[in-house]
C-alpha cells in the first residue's frame, strides 16, 4: 500500500487550528487593543528574558509555527475550492510562506 | 484512471450562490488573517533579537492607527475561527467515556472553558 504523507500535515494543521482559536485571539488582544491603548506594556527587559528562557521559546515558537502551518494548509484546500487549481504553485506558494515564517520565528529565537 | 478524467467545469462563484457557502468561504478565510497575524509575531520576534530600540520601534508600529486597524480585522476573524473551530469539536474528535458517547455541548463548552482559561493566564502573564 502507498504511504500516505497525510498524517504528517494533518497533526500540525489540527493543533495549529486549536491553538490558533485558544491562544491568537488573546494574543492579537493584547499586541492590537491593550498596548496600543496603553493597558498593557510589554517591557524590552521583560519580553528579551522570556524568549530567552528555554519554555519560554518553545511557548513563542509554538503560538507563531502552529498557527501559520495551519493557515497555510487551510489556505491550499481553500485555493482549490476557489478554482486556482491543486497544483505545485499554490503548493509551493502556501507551505513556502509558512516554512519561511517558521524558520525565521526559528531563528530570531534561537538569537536571542 | 483514464487519461483523461472528467472534469465538471464549477464557476469560481460558486460560493456566492447561498449564504450557507459564503459562510463557509469566511469561514476558510479566517485562516489568510490568522497567518498574516503570525507574520507580524514573527517580524516581532526578528526585531526582539536585534535589541531595545529595533523592540521599541516594533511596539510603536503596533500602536500606529494602520496597525491598530490591522489587528482588529484580525482579531474579528480570529474570534470567528475560534467559535466555528469549536462548534466542529464534536463532529471532528466525537468522544466516547464509559461506552457512552459525550454530548456536542458538553465538548463545546469544554472548550469555551479552555479558551477563557488560555485568555485569562495569558493577559495576567502580560501584566495587565
Amino acid at each position: 500500500m502507498a504511504r500516505s504523507n497525510k498524517p504528517l500535515l494533518w497533526l500540525p494543521f489540527a493543533g495549529g487550528g486549536l491553538v490558533a482559536a485558544l491562544l491568537t485571539p488573546v494574543l492579537i488582544l493584547i499586541t492590537g487593543v491593550l498596548v496600543p491603548s496603553g493597558m498593557v506594556h510589554l517591557r524590552y527587559e521583560t519580553m528579551a528574558a522570556f524568549a530567552h528562557h528555554p519554555l519560554g521559546k518553545l511557548l513563542l515558537f509554538g503560538a507563531v509555527a502552529l498557527p501559520a502551518w495551519h493557515a497555510a494548509h487551510r489556505l491550499r484546500m481553500t485555493a482549490h475550492d476557489l478554482g486556482l487549481g491543486g497544483g505545485a504553485a499554490i503548493k509551493t506558494a502556501c507551505y513556502g510562506a509558512a516554512a519561511l515564517l517558521i524558520l525565521t520565528a526559528a531563528g530570531a529565537l534561537i538569537a536571542i | 484512471m483514464s487519461r483523461r478524467p472528467y472534469m465538471r467545469q464549477v464557476e469560481r462563484s460558486w460560493w456566492l450562490h447561498r449564504p450557507r457557502y459564503v459562510a463557509y468561504m469566511i469561514r476558510e478565510l479566517t485562516s489568510l488573517f490568522v497567518g498574516l497575524y503570525c507574520a507580524l509575531l514573527a517580524v516581532g520576534l526578528i526585531r526582539l533579537s536585534q535589541g531595545a530600540a529595533a523592540w521599541d520601534g516594533f511596539v510603536t508600529a503596533l500602536a500606529s492607527p494602520p496597525g491598530v486597524i490591522f489587528q482588529s480585522i484580525c482579531l474579528v476573524f480570529a474570534v470567528y475561527h475560534s467559535v466555528t473551530w469549536f462548534a466542529l469539536t464534536p463532529k471532528a474528535m466525537p468522544l466516547m467515556i464509559g461506552g457512552q458517547p459525550v454530548p456536542g455541548m458538553a465538548i463545546i463548552g469544554a472548550h469555551y472553558a479552555a479558551w477563557a482559561v488560555v485568555s485569562i493566564v495569558v493577559l495576567i502573564a502580560a501584566g495587565i
